[in-house]
């Protein structure tokens, strides 16, 4: 029975499973914001399901020039990434396995799909999906400073480096969150940077260089990038609830549950107003306007938090 | 720096408003009265003149003689009998046609109708071959 | 970092139509474009050799999908011309109406494009959404959306009832709101700046040296607009102004395009409030004396020439177009050097291309049974050996 339960939790709940779920529903409902935004549509509930299996019907092709074992195994090592990197987070009140530091790993674990991303637009080695690649590690030192330093704050005013005890601390002092909503802003912005979502989506910009780094993907290999991707966004919606919102904010049970979800889809909600409102900006332009506005933001408030956190003594 | 995410108010208030996009195949489109759709034929006030098949730019229709023809009608007293009027079928190729209604407009006794029929897409080639009768 | 060849397109999201760009990158930029035409060539000059002039109507039109009106406008002008028919004046007041609203659903159709191209999906959706008002006033008044067939010989096909006037005013009257909204968002969204500005620069001699025209010309502050210049159809009464700019880039384009909006609106209103009374369309032969026509029309695109020769038969002899993305495309080549990668899409649609235009060079070889299509170097080879059989050496120059 020992045996079973942590099992069960990692390949059902808050594991492999609810993930899978919740990331291809967030998919649709990132897509059915941006359509009723837009004054569209948008696809039925059912869509990335059924998009998701039918590209696990279809034919895998590798290019004869790519790397062939690398470029089968990096799918699964960007979904093993996310997965592990989930463990961490608190969904509801406590967390799969939380540990002092897990903060840093999860941002570090949280590196790993995008540098898979690089490694397989890298060995597909056609010409779009190399300058795919380039651009993504280019991406990855534009936005990943910044993301650090804003969950770096909240860090500090909670004087730990465990996730689910920032939570924890938020949500026994609710009244200092408004007190994070630079960092918050700077982090919602950074993660659609890392998210590689509009207007930061050049590294597979499609009308410049096709499908980028995935250009050369296809089937099951593409759907299980596709599917990360998608896992990575409700990890980075968990990771900004538990460190920036104060997580379960003290419920408990299913209530906790609940509260997650409703916090998670308001940052799905404000990643897609994202993507609606601007244009998508050159690589070299999103570098400059990282290390100018966004690094600077998040710095202002890890010094006011330093600020407070003397105050509050 | 100038703000950006001008689009925002306008983009808020699209959030309740209903799509401009229908669902097509499950709602009927909405169409003009005078849109150029599929051409139909009427058979009797056809006199086989085949202006329309020199008009055609797409070399759509095809004017042949019916199979049955209609026997003439019996001649009036006193008078020569009248030879009977000749009936023509019409063939509309779809799959040529451009739907620009040319044939329409040259036709000289209106025999060839426009209708708004605009969903003909099939999987049978066979019956992109219209034979009016 | 060592160069690196791109192909862009003949298939590629970004372009719509087939053509190739062979783009050589140095990292991120740009340091050699060549165009490669001829993918779309479907040999439309030799079909209308085969069909009589009513027939060539509709092939025409089909030379390309956005500037349908203004091929066969071109064209019909050109037999009219031979023909010496007298076109009532409500005939040509009807089709400078349809010329100014394809102008209308043109530009807007370049507005979304442009934002598709730079990733600014909203900006696309919500000005196709109102394309679709446009489109419906070409619907109500011809019968179709996109192939209007406005046009016969003699004059125009449909007349315009009360009820359309008030109809299409309506719908005009709200796309005026709308453009008024766009040129604001387009010109103040630092975003929409940051992609378009510098982007794509023709400076004006450059313009003027390759032959640009249209929108692409008069942004780099070349004033050249047919409209203007060689009045045709009913132009040479109506009020309107042409717009240059000239910051001679992508958002000078945009501008151009987005107040060349406003100038149409006030186009059509004036047109439609001085619809002059009369019959539609005057009865021509179907055989046109021998001779040769020469006419020029303001697409939205730019200039587009048509040239018709006819041996006095109900089929012409010759029918030659000269699009306008064709005269534009001499620039792409040059506003692509030393650019970006990523304002590659962005700078090939701001010249709105239309490659189906475009096409007509290929050559069937019969000993490989394939068609080939000439490059710029082939075809330059083969001129050189042309002319050297004759004598003359250019393989010098």
């Amino acid at each position: 029975m020992d045996s079973i339960l942590p099992l069960a939790q990692i390949m059902i709940f808050p594991g492999f499973l609810f993930l899978a779920v919740y990331g291809l529903l967030l998919q649709w409902v990132d897509r059915k914001l941006c359509a009723a935004m837009q004054n569209r549509m948008g696809p039925p509930w059912v869509q990335p399901f059924a998009d998701f299996i039918k590209l696990l019907a279809k034919e895998v092709i590798v290019p004869d020039e790519a790397e062939s074992v690398m470029f089968r195994v990096l799918p699964f090592f960007a979904l093993a990434a996310v997965m592990t990197a989930m463990v961490s987070i608190p969904v509801g009140q406590t967390a799969l396995f939380s540990f002092q530091g897990d903060l840093v790993a999860v941002v570090y674990l949280l590196t790993i799909p995008t540098v898979t991303f690089f490694l397989a637009g890298w060995s597909s080695t056609s010409p779009y999906a190399t300058v795919g690649a380039m651009r993504v590690l280019t991406q990855l030192f534009a936005y990943e400073v910044p993301l650090m330093l804003s969950l770096i704050g909240p860090a500090i005013l909670a004087g730990t480096w465990n996730i689910a005890e920032i939570s924890a601390f938020f949500g026994a002092h609710p009244a200092l969150i408004p007190a994070q909503l630079l960092g918050f802003a700077a982090a919602l912005i950074a993660l659609q940077g890392k998210l590689e979502r509009m207007p930061f989506d050049i590294p597979h910009a499609k009308n410049e260089i096709v499908g980028g780094q995935f250009t050369e993907y296809s089937g099951r290999l593409f759907g299980f990038f596709c599917l990360a991707v998608d896992m990575e966004l409700v990890v980075g919606a968990a990771l900004l609830n538990a460190v920036f919102l104060g997580g379960a904010l003290g419920l408990t049970g299913p209530a906790a549950i609940a509260l997650f979800l409703v916090k998670t889809l308001f940052v799905a909600f404000l990643l897609a107003l994202l993507k609606v409102l601007m244009a998508r900006i050159r690589i070299e332009q999103m570098i400059n306007f990282c290390w100018k506005y966004l690094a600077p933001v998040a710095m202002a408030q890890v010094l006011f938090d330093i600020f407070l956190k003397y105050k509050l003594g | 720096m100038k703000i950006p995410a001008k689009v925002f108010s306008e983009v808020i208030t699209h959030l309740f408003k209903k799509p401009a996009t229908t669902a097509y195949p499950f709602e009927k489109a909405k169409l003009f009265p005078n849109y150029r759709g599929r051409i139909d034929f009427d058979s009797p006030k056809c006199i086989g003149c085949q202006i329309c098949v020199r008009v055609c730019p797409a070399k759509a229709i095809e004017i042949p003689l019916s199979a049955h023809q209609p026997p003439a009608a019996a001649p009036a007293e006193g008078q020569p009998a009248a030879a009977a009027k000749k009936k023509f079928d019409c063939i509309m190729k779809l799959d040529h046609c451009v739907f620009c209604a040319q044939c329409v407009e040259s036709c000289p006794k209106k025999a060839l109708l426009m209708t708004q029929d605009f969903e003909l897409a099939s999987v049978n080639r066979k019956e992109l071959r219209r034979h009016y009768k | 970092m060592s160069k690196i060849t791109i192909p862009f397109g003949p298939q590629h999201p970004a372009l719509k139509e087939p053509e190739n760009f062979m783009l050589v990158l140095e990292g991120e930029q740009i340091s050699g474009a060549t165009i490669n035409l001829g993918y779309n060539h479907r040999g439309m000059e030799k079909a209308a050799e085969d069909r009589t002039y009513i027939q060539n109507l509709y092939l025409i039109e089909r030379v390309c999908g956005i500037c349908s009106h203004s091929h066969t406008t071109c064209y019909i002008t050109n037999v009219e011309e031979l023909a010496k028919a007298e076109v009532p004046q409500r005939a040509l007041a009807i089709r400078t109406l349809f010329g100014e609203l394809e102008r209308v659903h043109s530009h807007l159709l370049w507005l979304g494009v442009a934002g598709y191209e730079m990733g600014f999906e909203t900006l696309f959706m919500y000005t196709w959404r109102d394309r679709e008002q446009v489109l419906d006033c070409l619907e109500l008044l011809s019968g179709n959306r996109v192939h209007y067939s406005i046009n016969t010989i003699g004059g125009v096909r449909r007349d315009i009832t009360a009820e359309q006037k008030a109809e299409v005013k309506k719908r005009i009257k709200y796309l005026e709101e709308r453009t008024q909204y766009y040129i604001k968002l387009a010109t103040g969204e630092p975003t929409v700046l940051a992609r378009t500005q510098d982007v794509g620069r023709l400076p004006y001699d450059v313009a003027i040296e390759r032959g640009a025209v249209g929108p692409t010309a008069r942004a780099s502050g070349v004033a050249r607009d047919v409209r203007k210049d060689d009045p045709y159809l009913i132009y040479s009464q109506l009020d309107f102004k042409v717009i240059t700019h000239n910051t001679n880039d992508v958002f000078g384009r945009l501008v151009v395009r987005a107040l060349e909006l406003v100038e149409s609106y006030k186009l059509i209103h004036q047109i439609l409030d001085g619809l002059p009374e009369g019959p539609i369309a005057v009865k021509v032969p179907w055989k046109l004396p021998a001779g040769e026509a020469v006419n020029h029309y303001e697409a939205p695109r730019g200039e587009d020439i048509h040239y018709l020769k006819a041996n006095g038969t109900d089929k012409p002899e010759r029918l030659k177009v000269r699009a306008p993305t064709l005269a534009n495309l001499q620039s792409v080549a040059y506003m692509l050097e030393g650019g970006w990668l990523a304002d590659v899409p962005l700078v090939i649609a701001a010249i709105d291309p239309c490659m189906s235009c475009t096409d007509r060079a290929a050559v069937w070889n019969p000993e490989k049974g394939r068609t080939e299509v000439y490059s710029w170097e082939e075809m330059r080879k083969l001129g050189i050996e042309h002319y050297k059989r004759r004598g003359v050496d250019f393989g010098r120059l």
